[in-house]
């Protein structure tokens, strides 16, 4: 581990970028820059001069750090894309995973694996959290639309909750469908009949 | 029996126009394959995806598959190329002022890429005189035909571009608000980014790469050489798909049926009437709305032109040793030209002797001798560094 190293994040989430500072720093990283939007970004990463430079793999800018891996008048010193060429599952844990490295070609491989590491269990873990995050958004979406289709039954047929939800639930079974499915297509039969 | 299911990625590009109509006119169903197709946001990503093999296939930057058959700036991986996807469709666009620089410059006619060239390369002689920071061009990546392209064309006027321009790598949906805010001067791009920029206003098209080269292949239907050797039957099934596809666009009474295919959100998403301008070959070339035409803007699969050409190859190659890209050796040219694979396209598609729409030497450049695959040495030798 080598603390003195000079990380820079280039990312198009702002919170995924947070949360993969503050796992650098927790690390003991305490270089680490993050970069936002597009302009003039390869000046921008010129100026800073890092040893690592950690992408996004939606961000359309990875080719733009291609560049660096040229010889040429504008790149200063030349950047290799993370790979090494013994552990290909290293490759693809980190494509899974969302997050491309590039570190000043002659960097030792291993003085930066622990970073590539901690880039992907963030990553996995961002994404995690985002999936976990639209789960709860559908579930509470399916709840309304559950209450809004029982109290639609309860008026029509004057049922009570529980046997307007107990008439969705045998529906739904029958028909092999999810309740929130059976729900909604009473919602939108009671639209047509309003 | 169900469908062989493949992966492949493609960016959002008018000559991906084969592998879209395949995947969503039935063309490859009718070969029982499934194609899932994934849309990508770099050339970085589509590489290495397709290398690590969470692609089966992918539409390629031809000299991609080159570089990464040689190794060159990333790991080695040996890909094929079965089918050619598209021949030329780039263009150069400048900001408006710049083309009036170039257009007052100009000793001749600008639609003569010579002329164009030399005018640029007083412009460049002239701010530099006056002490003003050199130009910038944008192009899509280190290894692409628009890098190339671009610096043909320069170098042919005179203009040394590691040393007089700046050259910049852009994602193409980047090209056209860089243009606009001024980060670059113009840019060489495909289809239909120099469309929208003259629709915006902010973008002259000043050549057609098939002004430049007349035929220069584009991108390509690229699968790792493992995989092809390990599926040699599905392989015959993607290309056979991927040639009906292709004919079934170069039809002009299909035009308004693939048009709405490849405009579609999960496609290309770009307005219907600017990929009708690029598969006619008709484009706007100024904001004022000046047209200029040329049959050869795009060619996708007309006149044999996606069976892929080993001199196509070569001359990429060639292109890669210019720019101190790649060492030059005879080995590494056997290895690039290996990465077109005619007798695969013929296996699949059967051997047909069509009338070719390619030029005597395969290239057909604007300036210089006649192309020779089999001697690279001599086409640098003609192209060594001359500053005028």
């Amino acid at each position: 581990m080598d603390a003195s190293l000079k990380i820079v994040i280039v990312d198009e989430s702002p919170v995924r970028a947070a949360i993969l500072e503050e796992g650098l720093r927790e690390a003991g990283f305490v270089n680490v820059v993050r970069i936002e939007g597009t302009a003039k970004l390869l000046a921008r990463i010129y100026a800073i001069d890092p040893d690592v430079i950690l992408i996004d793999l939606e961000n359309p800018s990875r080719d733009v750090l291609e560049q660096m891996f040229q010889v040429s008048r504008i790149v200063k010193r030349p950047v290799a894309m993370f790979v090494d060429q013994a552990d290909s599952a290293s490759i693809q844990a980190s494509v899974d995973a969302g997050v491309s490295a590039y570190i000043v070609d002659g960097l030792k491989k291993e003085r930066i694996k622990s970073i590539l590491d901690l880039c992907i269990s963030r990553f996995n873990a961002f994404s995690r959290l985002q999936s976990e995050l639209e789960q709860t958004k559908s579930a509470l979406e399916e709840r309304k639309v559950i209450d809004r289709a029982k109290g639609i039954l309860m008026k029509a047929k004057k049922l009570s909750e529980e046997q307007a939800y107990a008439l969705l639930r045998k529906t739904a079974m029958n028909e092999n469908r999810k309740i929130a499915d059976v729900a909604q297509s009473v919602i939108t039969a009671a639209e047509l009949f309003k | 029996m169900s469908d062989t299911r493949l992966r492949i990625g493609f960016i959002p590009l008018c000559d991906a126009a084969a592998l879209i109509v395949a995947a969503d006119k039935g063309f490859a169903e009718a070969e029982g394959l499934e194609l899932e197709l994934v849309r990508e946001v770099s050339w970085s990503n589509v590489r290495d995806k397709l290398n690590i093999g969470l692609f089966d296939a992918a539409h390629l930057l031809a000299p991609v598959a080159i570089a990464s058959s040689l190794g060159l700036g990333h790991v080695k991986v040996p890909i094929v190329a079965p089918f050619g996807l598209g021949v030329n469709g780039n263009a150069i666009t400048v900001s408006p002022s710049l083309y009036a620089a170039i257009a007052k410059a100009a000793e001749g006619d600008i639609l003569d890429p010579m002329v164009s060239a030399r005018a640029l390369a007083r412009i460049i002689a002239e701010r530099r005189r006056r002490g003003e920071e050199p130009l910038t061009f944008g192009m899509t990546f280190p290894f692409s035909t628009h890098n190339y392209h671009l610096r043909f064309w320069m170098a042919a006027g005179g203009i040394d571009p590691d040393e007089d321009v700046r050259l910049v790598v852009l994602p193409p949906p980047y090209m056209v608000e860089s243009l606009a805010s001024k980060q670059v001067d113009g840019f060489c791009v495909g289809a239909p980014w120099n469309s929208v920029a003259v629709d915006l206003g902010v973008g002259c098209i000043l050549h057609f790469i098939s002004e430049i080269l007349s035929h220069a292949a584009e991108k390509v239907l690229a699968v790792r050489a493992r995989w092809a050797e390990d599926n040699p039957d599905t392989l015959m099934r993607l290309v056979r798909a991927h040639q009906r596809a292709a004919t079934y666009i170069e039809d002009a009474g299909n035009r308004a049926e693939v048009i709405a295919i490849l405009a579609a959100p999960k496609r290309i998403d770009v307005d219907a009437e600017v990929i009708s301008r690029t598969l006619d070959g008709r484009l706007k070339v100024t904001p004022d709305g000046k047209v200029r035409a040329d049959e050869r803007y795009l060619i996708i699969g007309r006149g044999g032109a996606a069976r892929p050409d080993p001199v196509q190859a070569a001359w990429l190659y060639a292109q890669m040793v210019r720019w101190g890209q790649a060492p030059h050796s005879e080995q590494m040219l056997t290895s690039a030209k290996a990465v077109f694979r005619p007798d695969l396209f013929d296996a699949a598609l059967g051997n047909k002797t069509v009338a070719s729409v390619a030029p005597a030497d395969g290239i057909g450049a604007f300036a210089g001798p006649a192309f020779d695959a089999h001697d690279v040495g001599a086409h640098l030798r003609a192209w060594a560094f001359k500053k005028q």
